[in-house]
């Protein structure tokens, strides 16, 4: 054997790998490879003289990557010691070091399992038992089809299960968990194996005297529901006993398992102890996990209230009880204060809460009834909601959402303590009780009361929580047209308290109008303050609180035909201006004596979009007739098409995206036209220095739009990249046939052209799917020279492109289902200020910046800020991934600051503040595998290819600072 | 054994005595309120009938710095005279002093009364006292041991566990088991003691979430002074008041409020400034946000004059007493008493007679000293902020800590009566609840440890397919108790080791059986027979006519009147027992069998 090995090593230790390069590239290389690891380690371990010197290279050995074709080798090497060694902890990193050795990609390591069983048997050490079981466990994942090494391995397993050390017992129940068989074996060669019942030997360590043992056991189990065998119902029981055990770890793995179970078997019958009742089995898991939430450890109490919002199957009767908590004072029953309140709010008083006792109790409490360690889920939520650590708090008002939403009856009891929440003491639960109350609220109504408490969160200094407040209201159903007046004052007063809130109480107001146009009604004249016999001064047009009125009242009247006879004179004026100026939030009303300047109708809206949608098709397949850019009439063509399609965008919001994005691509073909004309290429060569200029000019606006059009865009195809890349790729050839008229000699070509050589090759290697759609094209063409191009000398290929080129026809792109533009609006500054922001050069200043983002991808890494100095000089700013809050789906809000810091200037002067999308061009190239050991020239090749940059978002805004000179 | 010195089935005068494996300890030292003579202390001469304090206690512990819990302390220390030691945490021990000095100055240097303990004696007694940390253990003496756990109540309360040997006492002093917005809930491990005892204060009371009272309280301010109103808080210096602080100066953070909040100066000052250092004992929002911001470092809330009385515009003023019945609270009500937009928020109990109670209840005519009247046009509420824990609470706490007994103190006694039913009911344990001076006494079974020696536990525990550590299983071994340790050893060492010599037990029995056949051949039918039916043991057949099986001797006879009778000689040690019963079993029924 040990002569076989000797001789196998040297002959990796010598060999010489030729490897045969990639067959496009234009020289093959010769690649030497490193002598083989298992070699140079037979060396080292054979230097070894003593257990820590072994331990030393081994720790150094594991270190470097092992290529699959040696690992085997490696592993008998290693073996070998390992029979050897009498120090256990080399033979524990050895063993280590097999299962590292197992996973090496590309190895099957259904070769040494028998070897590694072997070990076991051996083996005294406990820990280098847990270790090998441990190696064996992952040999085991390793090799998910091979049946009989599975059953083989549970078996050993099962083997070790007496052992005393609670390491190896884990190690085993672990291995089970993962490996036991999931269905009843049906092929025939594992026939002969005695299969043991997994779930069984699991469950008999249930009561193991080892908490960890314990711990492991139910992780086992749960890792066998995972793999997806089915639990047996009789574990129930066991588990529930677990959840009083004295660990916490046993008692948050139990409660996993309860709930487990309590999704596996929701409707089974299971018996009440001490009564001779039955309840179904999801209640009672439900009741128990409740009780869990008093628990001891506060990770257990996390985990019960999270598990409690996914059983959705628990009857009402259960889930309304979690809210309940029978109060007593003196043994008297007594009512909660949000009862009070519900029948002050019922009996029309209003709220005093003035009266001395008022919360007296009333009747007496039979003693008896009163159960106080209910078993069951009695005022769950009430106390996980009172927790004393926020993460239990958060995990309760998560867990309510969820059942809220899946019930209406326990979403209206759920109100009172949801509004309650908005008064914790850490905002984070605050904001997220107000996220939640937004998710369902469209399920229920506000009473009175419950809006007073909500409104009186209004005045919370955290921006966070007033929009969040904001959102909720957008979506809120009030009953009575008092809580409309309330919530109305308590908006303004918010806006004069933090007039930066303008546009989003606006906002709110919208909704707010829209959605109860008959409650607005009967305020309407008190809120425009007229008067049926006199006139009342007329309002200041700039007031925002005078606006937020007006949005509100404009909204309701948009479904409310009468109200527009409430209105004054100038009421109409104001309408007319307010429609021009904040058009997105004043709809448009259809108002007696005024000609209609737009058709309100749902009905017509909906056909608009529909015979916009034809447009656009329309205009698009009329341009796609052309096929030759020659003709005079085509450039025109494209001009009014471009045109039409942009105008089009700006009147239809939801074909925005899709029109932008034809618009930018035909301008692209349109762009390229212009620079393939004929008249720019008969121009003898010292002439067409004008028109080179302005080709190159071209070319560099085509490839700006190209990258716009990938990474501006949110869902595209890939078939729609491909074109985008086709695209580039015509501008680059153009590019390159330019350079080369300009150029002198061949030597500056040869880079460009082999470069050009790789775009191309990427391209076919990336969109290989996708060239059935490229008939005709250019990249077909130049796809079918390709063999010729590659040997051919720089000038014979700039020749080959310009023909391909001029010859090519024309893509036709179609149009993906959802295609949105990335946009941002600068909010704040806005640009209007004209005081100048002083500050002592030298020193920072901090500018605040709020912007909204529509639809960009991952926005945390990709959108800069860009400060633009009077000098020319830029500079970019990346905000922190914190600054990023998401609203709503594709909406991001950027809330950050901008630190601007310059030498002193004489005159105070405008800065550009823009908006940037950073992008990398190697993002989109099709990940070629990488694996963590080559060192390939692939990756290498990705970052020479790949492009950084960035596109401009939002328009620039103008801040006006001013650097003064530091006093000495 | 516990005595319960005071505060048995009363709130005041804390005091209890537990006698646990020999050792005495005094669990709280407090003085009632309401008594100002002899009374207002612990009889402690019911302990020293003769000799001295020190002799008869091991130590003495006292939970939280409320003066009903350590009021008489240095009565008890300096003029009664006690030196042991005195455990008590480290915000106990640094705000009890200022308590003590406050309560001192107010019955000796006001009320004039003499035979009181002095600054000097407080000084001496806090000298004495041994300050602990949360869950450590500190060992008393050799046996005795106590360990502290968090109470919630007011800064510093702890719970304390005191054990002697196996057997251990919880002691949970005044706790809250719900959070409010400057300490944590009360937490205790499962320790399965032989006895908690703990306070009922609130007993038969089951709270309404915290949120409503918080949100009431923080509304009723805000709308009074966006009014311009002026609120008036009469509190306690220590306790509820930082909680209301804290509330109050974070809505005004969140809300962005300007309206200034004062808070009376006095003793508070320096206890806030301990509040500030013993952040460790808060909860999880301000132990998370000191670095930033320490909460007690208010920003709102600043020190009280007099004079700022009569500033204009509105105003938040905390100020002592909580009962409106003296000092500073009473002059500011005077004054803003008249004007119907300011509010008086109480939120505490009153005591009957004194102003606060008046008013809560209705009053708006006050008699005032020299025969004025004061009418009150302020609005006037009432909050309840307390922090005991409520019926569930207790039982919360029970749940956690599984107790052997239970015994109820500080509470009222008909109110116990209902926590002792439901306690004893729904953890069926034991639950006590003495009255004053009474003792209880708990018997235990304490375990006795063992050392059992490693190569019996080895030969004992028989490596089954799963060892269920619940079950108790029989071992055969001598105990030797020897120099004040017991020990387990198997049998041959105790004789080597206490120079014996084995005996040896045997038995023997008769048995006649019907069988005409020679005695060799029913020697050999039974031989062949037990082979058949005993395969795991090892018989022979012994040349001189006997049977071996295993230990057991068998040997056949004929009797003398009746050869067809054969009498069956068996011997046996005391050890196979078992053996030898289904050995006769088998020989009886294989002959009956025959001859049937």
């Amino acid at each position: 054997m040990a002569a076989h090995l000797k001789k196998r090593v040297y002959e990796e230790f010598s060999k010489v790998v030729q490897q045969q390069q990639l067959e496009d590239f234009p020289a093959k290389r010769l690649r030497l490879t490193k002598p083989s690891k298992s070699a140079a380690l037979h060396i080292d371990l054979c230097k070894a003289t003593n257990s820590t010197d072994a331990l030393q290279y081994l720790v150094q050995f594991a270190r470097k990557p092992v290529e699959a074709e040696s690992v085997e080798g490696v592993v008998r090497i290693l073996l070998e010691f390992y029979y050897k060694e009498t120090d256990s902890s080399v033979r524990l990193k050895i063993a280590s070091l097999l299962g590292v050795l197992s996973k090496t990609h590309g190895f099957s390591p259904d070769c040494i399992v028998d070897d590694v069983i072997n070990t076991l048997n051996n083996e005294k050490s406990h820990q280098v038992l847990a270790q090998l079981l441990d190696t064996l466990l992952v040999i085991g994942v390793q090799l998910p089809e091979s049946q009989t090494i599975r059953v083989r391995l549970v078996e050993v397993a099962c083997r070790h299960l007496t052992d005393t050390s609670f390491g190896v017992r884990n190690k085993c129940l672990q291995l089970m968990g993962f490996l036991g068989t999931v269905e009843k074996q049906s092929s025939k060669e594992m026939e002969c194996l005695p299969v043991q019942d997994v779930q069984k030997i699991i469950g008999d360590h249930f009561s193991d005297q080892d908490p960890r043992v314990r711990t492991a056991a139910i992780k086992a189990m749960l890792q066998l529901h995972e793999r997806g065998m089915k639990l047996q119902q009789n574990i129930y029981s066991q588990a529930c006993k677990l959840l009083t055990d004295d660990y916490e770890q046993v008692r948050s793995a139990a409660v996993q398992l309860v709930w487990v179970l309590s999704q596996l078997y929701p409707e089974s019958i299971v018996p009440i102890p001490s009564s001779n009742e039955e309840i179904r089995l999801v209640d009672d898991a439900f009741g128990k996990i409740c009780h869990m939430v008093n628990d001891g450890s506060w990770v257990v109490r996390v985990q019960a209230a999270k598990l409690l919002g996914s059983m959705q199957q628990v009857s009402v009767h259960f889930l309304e009880q979690t809210l309940d908590k029978k109060l007593m004072s003196d043994l008297r029953r007594k009512r909660t204060a949000h009862e009070r309140a519900k029948e002050l709010y019922s009996s029309g008083e209003f709220s005093s809460g003035r009266k001395w006792a008022d919360d007296a109790p009333k009747e007496k409490i039979d003693t008896g009834a009163v159960n106080l360690i209910d078993s069951g889920a009695c005022g769950a939520f009430v106390h996980g909601l009172e927790d004393e650590m926020f993460e239990v708090r958060i995990a309760a008002v998560e867990a309510v959402c969820t059942l809220a939403q899946a019930s209406a009856s326990f979403a209206e009891k759920c109100l009172d303590f949801l509004v309650d929440m908005f008064n914790d003491e850490i905002e984070e639960v605050r904001l997220q009780s107000i996220h939640v109350l937004r998710q369902i609220s469209k399920q229920i109504t506000l009473r009175e009361d419950q809006l007073d408490t909500v409104l009186a969160v209004l005045e919370d200094s955290s921006r966070d929580i007033r929009e969040a407040l904001h959102e909720l209201l957008c979506y809120t159903n009030v009953s009575t047209k008092e809580c409309i007046q309330l919530a109305l004052v308590e908006l303004l007063k918010n806006l004069s308290k933090y007039p930066t809130d303008r546009n989003s109480v606006w906002k709110c107001l919208k909704f707010l109008g829209s959605r109860h146009p008959t409650l607005v009604l009967p305020l309407v004249p008190e809120l425009l303050s007229t008067h049926p016999f006199f006139d009342t001064p007329e309002p200041d047009m700039d007031d925002p609180a005078y606006i937020a009125v007006l949005v509100l009242v404009f909204n309701a009247a948009k479904s409310c035909p009468t109200m527009s006879a409430l209105f004054s004179d100038h009421t109409f004026r104001h309408y007319a201006y307010l429609r021009d100026s904040l058009s997105h939030l004043v709809p448009p009303l259809r108002l007696p004596g005024r000609k209609l300047t737009c058709v309100s109708d749902l009905e017509s809206v909906a056909s608009s979009e529909e015979s916009s949608q034809q447009f656009l098709q329309q205009s698009l397949e009329r341009v796609y007739i052309i096929q030759h850019l020659e003709a005079q009439g085509t450039l025109e063509l494209l001009d009014f098409t471009i045109r039409d399609l942009k105008r089009l965008g700006e009147l239809q919001p939801e074909l925005a995206g899709a029109s932008d994005f034809s618009a930018t691509y035909l301008h692209c073909q349109l762009l390229l036209m212009k620079g393939l004309q004929e008249k720019l290429w008969n121009i003898s060569a010292p002439l067409y220095v004008k028109q080179n200029a302005m080709a190159s000019a071209v070319v560099q606006q085509i490839l700006e739009e190209t990258y716009k059009l990938e990474f501006l865009y949110s869902g595209l195809e890939n078939r729609q990249v491909a074109i985008i890349h086709h695209v580039r790729l015509q501008a680059k050839a153009l590019q390159l046939v330019l350079s080369a008229r300009t150029s002198r000699g061949v030597e500056p070509l040869l880079n460009i052209c082999e470069k050009f050589l790789q775009d191309v090759d990427a391209f076919q290697r990336c969109f290989s799917t996708e060239l059935p759609h490229f008939q005709e094209s250019f990249v077909e063409k130049l796809l079918e020279l390709m063999p010729r191009l590659v040997t051919c000398n720089p000038m014979d290929l700039v020749k080959i492109l310009q023909t391909t080129l001029r010859q090519s026809g024309f893509l036709h792109l179609k149009l993906p289902e959802q295609i949105h533009k990335a946009t941002a609006t600068i909010i704040e500054p806005t640009g209007e200020s004209d005081n100048p922001l002083r500050f002592t050069s030298g020193l920072v200043v901090a500018l605040d910046i709020d912007a909204t983002l529509d639809h960009v991808q991952d926005p945390q890494s990709s959108v800069k800020v860009q400060v633009v100095y009077p000098d020319g000089h830029a500079h970019t700013i990346r905000p922190k991934p914190t600054d990023f809050r998401n609203p709503g789906p594709g909406r991001h809000r950027l809330i950050t600051q901008v630190y601007l810091s310059h030498s002193a200037w004489t005159e105070p002067c405008q800065i550009d503040v823009q908006l940037h999308l950073a992008y990398n061009s190697s993002k989109c190239q099709i990940n070629s595998p990488k694996s963590a050991w080559n060192d390939s020239t692939e990756v290498l090749q990705a970052t020479e290819n790949c492009i950084e940059g960035s596109i401009p978002l939002s328009k620039p805004v103008k801040v006006y600072i001013m650097p003064k000179p530091a006093r000495r | 054994k516990n005595e319960i010195k005071g505060a048995g089935q009363d709130v005041g005068r804390s005091c209890i005595l537990v006698s646990i494996g020999g050792k005495n300890v005094m669990l709280d030292c407090g003085m009632h309120m309401g008594f100002n003579d002899d009374r207002r202390f612990p009889d402690f001469s019911y302990i020293t009938q003769n000799g001295r304090l020190t002799e008869f206690l091991d130590c003495v512990i006292v939970s939280h710095f409320h003066l009903d819990h350590c009021g008489a302390l240095p009565y008890m220390s300096e003029m009664v005279g006690y030196d042991g030691p005195i455990y008590m945490t480290h915000p106990t021990k640094a705000i009890c002093p200022i308590l003590l000095e406050d309560f001192r100055k107010i019955t000796v240097d006001k009320k004039g009364e003499t035979n009181f303990f002095t600054s000097q004696m407080i000084k001496d007694c806090m000298k004495k006292v041994t300050a602990v940390n949360l869950h450590q253990t500190v060992q008393v003496d050799d046996e005795l041991e106590i360990k502290a756990y968090y109470a919630g109540h007011v800064l510093g309360a702890a719970m304390f566990q005191i054990k002697v040997g196996a057997e251990s006492v919880v002691y949970t002093g005044d706790y809250n088991m719900t959070p409010d917005r400057h300490l944590g809930a009360a937490w205790i491990d499962k320790c399965r003691p032989d006895i908690v005892i703990s306070e009922s204060t609130y007993a038969t009371t089951i709270r309404d979430s915290k949120r409503c009272r918080e949100r009431d309280f923080l509304k009723k301010v805000h709308e009074t002074v966006e009014r311009g109103g002026k609120v008036l808080i009469p509190v306690f210096a220590l306790g509820r008041a930082q909680e209301l602080c804290i509330l109050l100066e974070t809505f005004w953070e969140r809300m962005n409020l300007k309206a200034p909040i004062y808070f009376s100066t006095g003793l508070t000052e320096k206890a806030n400034h301990y509040y500030k250092l013993f952040i460790t004992w808060t909860n999880q929002k301000i132990r998370k946000t000191f670095v930033q911001r320490n909460m007690f470092e208010f920003k709102h809330i600043k020190p009280f004059d007099r004079s700022y009385t009569d500033n204009p515009g509105p105003m938040v003023v905390f100020a002592t007493p909580g009962m409106l019945h003296a000092g500073q609270s009473l002059q500011i009500f005077k004054k803003w008493a008249g004007n119907d937009k300011n509010m008086v928020i109480l939120p505490g109990y009153c005591v009957q007679g004194t102003v606060g109670y008046k008013i809560l209840n209705g009053q708006r005519k006050l008699e005032m000293e020299g025969r004025n009247t004061l009418e009150v046009k302020m609005q006037v509420e009432y909050m309840s902020f307390s922090a005991h824990a409520d019926a569930k609470g207790i039982m919360q706490l029970i749940r956690m800590a599984e107790p052997r007994n239970v015994l109820l103190v500080h509470g009222e006694a008909k109110k116990m009566e209902f926590l002792k039913q439901k306690i004893e009911q729904e953890f069926s344990v034991n639950c006590y609840m003495p009255a004053n001076g009474e003792t209880t006494t708990i018997t235990t079974n304490p375990n006795i440890p063992v050392d059992i020696s490693l190569s019996l536990l080895k030969r004992e525990s028989v490596p089954g397919a799963l060892p269920d550590p619940k079950k108790p299983r029989i071992m055969h071994g001598t105990l030797i108790m020897k120099d004040n340790s017991l020990r387990l050893v198997s049998s041959e060492q105790a004789l080597k080791e206490l120079g014996l010599v084995e005996h040896h037990l045997r038995f023997t029995c008769r048995v006649h059986i019907q069988d005409p056949h020679s005695e060799q051949d029913t020697l050999n039918k039974i031989y062949s027979h037990l082979k058949t039916v005993l395969k795991d043991s090892s018989i022979q057949h012994l040349p001189d006519g006997t049977l071996m099986v295993e230990s057991i001797l068998i040997k056949v006879s004929t009797a003398s009147e009746d050869p067809s009778t054969k009498i069956l000689l068996v011997s046996w040690t005391y050890q196979v027992q078992d053996l030898r019963r289904i050995l006769l079993k088998c020989i009886i029924q294989s002959h009956l069998a025959e001859i049937s």
